[in-house]
């Protein structure tokens, strides 16, 4: 199976920036012998698994505004079976966390994402969520919420539009589309994606 | 001579200054709580309204600065500024038991400077954690951030609680630990990841049965360090941050800030700029009372309403995109006007949204107002009074629902305001269905304002010139503007840079919280989430 195949409506393969990091990664799922019986299983449950996405409400700024268009009525994520946000992280699968992390809340983001069930996935909306954002210089903000938990997809922006969050969730669809759901739990490795390491991202890795 | 001056001259010790309606006064630190006494319960006027504290890091001197106004003359206003030489063990007294809104600003101040005010009870930090190292707005601070990591674990709930404080008892200082709630007491937490609380807000809420007894709101869940950053940051690039402070209207935050530095730089702005500024704050305005209105009404279980709300506020956004380029942050005035003219359908979109908004209003009401469920819960409930409003700095919808007149577009009138004829919508009950219905009649008066300004944009240039560079010459600067959920206040301090000494913006929605610790008392634990939506705060406004 190759990430072209994988069927999302509306959204064709080219539609899609940066196919080639999925794509090795389904090569990856390949070579850890995904055999064909179990593939298309998979593919049955996975399909199921990304069109009723349940999100957890956790908005803590400005971008915490457009995620409530996205919900409501003009932008309607409902249209793709992931309204079903929760107010409790043990129902959730996924955190869209949209705003800035500080360092008091750190904790409390790090606790939340303990408890959700896996598998459970990660996005972050917004500059400041991807890497501090314009609080870039402050004393008190968390540079990028990756130094507390690993992040599965980044939409850029400040705020981003709901459409963009719109495009982050068809991202997050096919990364679990592709998934091998009976190795889950099967996080991506977020130190790769990292070159050098800080002394402060070590203190945010070693709390992971 | 005036009643002010009058009143000035009876402080000896005190040396003013006037510049225009405001006026600065230093006074020695060991004068304060008599001074400040005065001007508060002086019979012919009194300020009553503390709007403010700042705190200041004079390089050699620490100091605060507490801005007054007054109900009776509200264009007024008084600086009352006090200097600590001591930087190791800084100590004022407290003014808490004049105004109610003092504790918290004192906390901030305690929190951000070191400064500890004698007698006051309650000296926790206010935004950070109890166990943070330094104090972050005094210019030495080390920002190593070794010394403060990002933390791994919770907070220390017994931390959270100790209250530590400095008495003074016949003259002898006493250092003293209360705790904020007795042993037997049942104490529920509320947020600070809660979808109710609208934004990270932790409320420790003590009940008896239903009942709330006492509520501790818990800060700085949001704290992103704006007015310190801002201190390294030129005019332009702080304009960026204080859209994000308020970020329903912050447009209106952002030009208060352009006007503040106009002030500061005598720069004649065009009447253009000021049309259309104007009008794009009273979009703005109307976009976030259609989101308060719709979030209170969620809070009691309409979801409807909120789908309403934000229907109706996407047309707004609408308009915002093709002119400003962004939807919730428009990036748009700048400083000497606005970043670029409108778009050529601006006018006619504006034109045809008024009546449609008007037309939806009536929706509005026809699907909420007039509810016997909710008119049953919102009725008779979160009494406010007028006099509390005003101890509480409770200014903006909250403040005129209990019969405050606090508009600040018709006190001080900015931009364009003068060439619109318009009412300040107030109400005297006080209770929370005052607080609701003001915000769906004060999107009338804007729409009103809009109406009258539309037709009317002046021609010519849309921002003056400025240089690329811009310096503020040396001096104190204040500017009040009225955001939706009420008084939005910024004081540049500036020592002839391209960035500002010291900035503080007095958010509306800090005091708002703190009016939350008083009306919510009393009543049940349901009606908290209901009692918090009709005052409307931001979190990331309180926490800056
Ligand atoms: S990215 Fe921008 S809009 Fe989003 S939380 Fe940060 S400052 Fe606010």
């Amino acid at each position: 199976m190759e990430v072209k195949d994988i069927y999302i409506r509306d959204m064709k393969y080219e539609d899609f920036k940066e196919n080639e990091y999925l794509e090795e990664y389904v090569k990856e799922l390949r070579a850890n012998g995904v055999n064909i019986a179990i593939a298309k299983v998979n593919d049955l449950i996975n399909w199921g698994r990304s069109n009723s996405v349940w999100p957890l409400t956790f908005a803590t700024s400005c971008c915490g505004i457009e995620f409530m268009c996205l919900g409501a009525a003009r932008y309607d994520f409902a249209r793709f079976g992931w309204e079903v946000t929760r107010n409790s992280p043990r129902q959730a699968d996924v955190i869209f966390c949209c705003g800035t992390i500080v360092h008091k809340m750190a904790p409390v983001l790090k606790r939340l994402y303990e408890q959700m069930a896996e598998p459970k996935y990660v996005m972050a909306f917004g500059s400041c969520a991807i890497g501090g954002g314009p609080f870039k210089s402050s004393y008190h903000t968390v540079m990028g919420i990756d130094k507390v938990i690993p992040v599965d997809v980044y939409v850029p922006g400040c705020p981003p539009r709901p459409d963009a969050m719109i495009y982050g969730m068809m991202q997050l669809a096919r990364k679990i589309k592709m998934q091998d759901f009976f190795k889950l739990p099967a996080q991506p490795d977020m130190a790769k994606y990292k070159e050098k390491e800080t002394d402060l991202e070590k203190l945010g890795n070693e709390s992971n | 001579m005036k009643v002010i001056d009058e009143l000035l001259a009876q402080l000896p010790f005190a040396t003013v200054e006037q510049i225009g309606k405001e006026y600065k006064v230093s006074i020695p630190k060991e004068k304060l709580y008599e001074t400040a006494s005065f001007l508060k319960n002086n019979q012919r006027y009194s300020f009553d309204f503390l709007m403010d504290i700042i705190g200041m890091d004079y390089g050699d001197n620490l100091g605060v600065i507490y801005t007054l106004s007054s109900t009776q003359f509200p264009d007024t206003v008084l600086m009352l500024k006090a200097e600590i030489e001591d930087r190791d063990k800084p100590e004022i007294e407290t003014i808490t038991d004049l105004w109610n809104c003092a504790d918290l600003y004192e906390r901030e101040v305690h929190g951000f400077y070191g400064i500890v005010f004698l007698n006051n009870p309650d000296m926790r930090h206010l935004f950070l954690r109890q166990d943070w190292v330094g104090y972050p707005f005094r210019k030495d601070y080390n920002a190593d951030p070794s010394l403060n990591p990002i933390p791994c674990t919770d907070e220390n709930l017994e931390q959270m609680e100790d209250l530590p404080s400095v008495e003074m008892v016949n003259g002898e200082k006493k250092e003293d630990h209360h705790k904020m709630f007795e042993e037997e007491e049942y104490v529920v937490n509320f947020g600070p990841q809660h979808p109710a609380t609208h934004g990270v807000l932790h409320l420790r809420v003590s009940l008896d049965g239903e009942t709330i007894k006492k509520i501790d709101p818990n800060l700085g869940y949001i704290h992103r360090g704006i007015e310190k950053m801002s201190e390294a940051y030129t005019y332009p690039q702080i304009l960026h941050l204080t859209e994000r402070l308020d970020y329903l209207s912050g447009s209106i935050s952002r030009h208060g800030t352009c006007l503040a530095v106009e002030k500061g730089l005598q720069l004649e702005v065009p009447e253009r700029a000021h049309y259309i500024r104007t009008i794009i704050d009273e979009l703005t305005r109307i976009a976030s009372h259609l989101l308060g209105w719709g979030c209170m009404a969620m809070d009691m279980g309409s979801i409807t309403a909120f789908v309403y709300g934000m229907r109706d506020r996407e047309k707004i956004m609408d308009i915002f995109e093709e002119t400003c380029g962004g939807r919730l942050m428009t990036n748009y005035a700048t400083i000497g006007g606005v970043m670029k003219d409108i778009h050529p359908n601006f006018q006619k979109k504006v034109k045809e949204f008024i009546p449609y908004m008007r037309k939806m209003l009536k929706e509005h009401h026809l699907l909420f107002t007039g509810n016997p469920i909710a008119r049953g819960r919102m009725e008779g409930v979160g009494y406010l009074s007028k006099e509390q409003a005003i101890s509480l700095g409770a200014t903006g919808p909250t403040g005129r629902a209990s019969g405050w007149s606090n508009d600040v577009r018709k006190i001080e009138t900015y931009a364009a305001y003068s060439h619109a004829d318009f009412q300040e919508v107030l109400r005297t009950d006080g209770l929370t269905f005052d607080r609701y219905i003001i915000r769906l009649d004060e999107i009338e008066e804007s729409l009103n304002i809009i109406e009258q300004l539309i037709d009317n944009i002046p021609g010519g240039a849309y921002a003056a010139k400025t240089k690329a560079i811009i310096k503020l010459p040396e001096g104190e600067y204040f500017q009040r503007v009225e955001g939706a959920r009420g008084e939005f206040d910024v004081y540049i301090n500036s020592r002839g840079d391209k960035y500002p000494y010291r900035i503080k913006f007095r958010s509306p929605s800090l005091t708002l919280v703190n009016t939350l610790k008083y009306i919510a008392v009393g009543n049940k634990v349901a009606d908290l989430v209901m009692l918090g939506g009709s005052l409307d705060y931001v979190v990331p406004c309180i926490d800056r």
